[in-house]
């Protein structure tokens, strides 16, 4: 339990480890710990951006998707008005043809039955002719009794 | 060391002697060879053992603090750099809770001082006669195998400390900002009269507090240490006295009783040793804090 020597020889270590230990020690050691803390930080904001980045990514793609969607629709929406529209022309030129075609057909029959009414009605002429020749004894000319004739044949057409 | 030719006293005493390197009365240099030589030598002796052990502990705690410092690494850090970075963010964070002032070496005195001062204690878990023991096998008689026992270490650290705070203060205050808190304080006088008169008071004072600074500083550590110290010396004595009687049932009892209290007090000093170590690196703290603040 003497003071002596050791006293000043404990300080002079004292300071020598004091200036080791600042010097390989504290210094590195801090610098690291500095490093990682910026390290995390930036990570985190990192990540924190990543986020944002994210969430603009959806946004636009749930923009993207409403608009495909509206745009389907409307494409939809657009052909079955055309589909609709092309439906009715059908009908409509269908129907004009169909009566169309009756017309023509009404025609046709109106110009058959009037081409045998005339047929029928040159022969009634011819058998009238022929029968009044029978029965006047005497041919009938048929340029002079055209007149005649043609009398008898409307009254027959009237008939 | 509890030998047959050793009384109780001798023993204790001579666990409480240090190596002692000096001048012998007739003259030559050499090693004490008894506690009354090494008291003869004076003050220009040194005392091997606790240099030894506060060196090797010191540049333990240095190597490998500086081996973890140099392969530092940024990323995900192993155990060991795990462990070393707790230490020093735990002293960090109490350097920047007591520490207002903005000096980059007051951190790392802290380190040096809790961490040396720890390790210097804990030689005191070491079994009281295992150096010893192998050192006597060496043909050393004398070795006090804690350094924090040795008022010599305990007060180096302490003036070290002290002469630290007075340069600081000196530096950071002025020598005429240094004096006036010696001599203002804590009498403070109104008028330049009064100021005068209470010098002398606040002199004695703040010399007095100035002075027990480092005594307490240096005593704490050294009182609680070495009472640990005595009193692992004591409980070795409660079954070394029986050592010889290992035949008998009571000196197999009295080792038993021996070897669990001697366990039951090496836990409880687990304590004190770190206790005491972070009390004399938050007192360090608190010193330089001291030097660096204007306000008193």
């Amino acid at each position: 339990m003497n003071i002596n020597m050791t006293l000043v020889l404990q300080m002079v270590v004292f300071g020598l480890f004091w200036w080791f230990s600042k010097k390989y020690v504290w210094v590195p050691i801090m610098q690291a710990l500095d490093e990682r803390k910026k390290g995390i930080a930036d990570s985190l904001s990192a990540a924190e951006r990543a986020k944002t980045d994210q969430e603009d990514a959806q946004k636009n793609a749930d923009k993207f998707i409403t608009e495909a969607k509206d745009q389907a629709a409307d494409i939809v929406a657009k052909a079955e008005k055309r589909g609709s529209t092309v439906v009715e022309e059908a009908k409509y030129s269908a129907k004009a043809e169909g009566s169309r075609i009756v017309t023509a057909a009404q025609a046709e029959v109106d110009q058959q039955v009037n081409r045998a009414r005339e047929a029928l009605r040159g022969e009634v002429a011819a058998l009238a002719a022929a029968g009044a020749s029978k029965i006047l004894g005497k041919e009938i000319d048929a340029k002079s009794h055209a007149k005649l004739i043609d009398e008898l044949v409307s009254e027959i057409k009237v008939g | 060391m509890a030998t047959e030719t050793q009384t109780a006293s001798e023993y204790i005493k001579h666990h409480l002697t240090n190596l002692t390197y000096g001048q012998h009365s007739d003259g030559s240099w050499g090693l004490a060879h008894s506690a009354e030589e090494a008291a003869e030598m004076g003050f220009y002796a040194v005392h091997v053992d606790t240099m030894f052990f506060s060196i090797i502990l010191g540049l333990g705690f240095l190597w490998l603090f500086g081996w973890v410092a140099k392969n530092m690494v940024t990323g995900v850090p192993g155990k060991m750099q795990n462990a070393i970075e707790s230490v020093v963010e735990f002293i960090d964070d109490n350097v920047s809770e007591s520490f207002s002032g903005n000096n980059p070496l007051i951190a790392p005195l802290a380190l040096t001082v809790f961490v040396w001062i720890l390790l210097m204690n804990t030689m005191d878990l070491v079994p009281i006669d295992l150096l010893p023991w192998l050192a006597s096998c060496m043909g050393v008689h004398y070795l006090k195998v804690v350094p924090t026992t040795d008022p010599n270490a305990t007060f180096g650290l302490a003036l070290g400390v002290f002469f630290l705070m007075l340069y600081y203060s000196i530096k950071n205050k002025g020598i005429m900002g240094f004096i006036g808190e010696l001599t203002l304080h804590p009498f403070e006088g109104k008028s330049f009269v009064s100021k005068v008169i209470l010098v002398i008071p606040n002199l004695c004072l703040e010399t007095l507090s100035l002075i027990s600074k480092p005594l307490s500083h240096s005593l704490r550590l050294f009182g609680n240490m070495y009472a640990g110290e005595v009193i692992f010396i004591l409980i070795a004595l409660l079954y070394a006295n029986t050592m010889s009687d290992l035949a008998s049932l009571s000196g197999v009892a009295w080792s038993l009783v021996g070897a669990v209290v001697q366990m039951v007090w090496a836990i409880f000093h687990i304590l004190i040793i770190t206790l005491q170590a972070f009390i004399f690196m938050v007192l360090t703290v608190v010193y330089m804090d001291m030097a660096h603040s204007s306000d008193h």
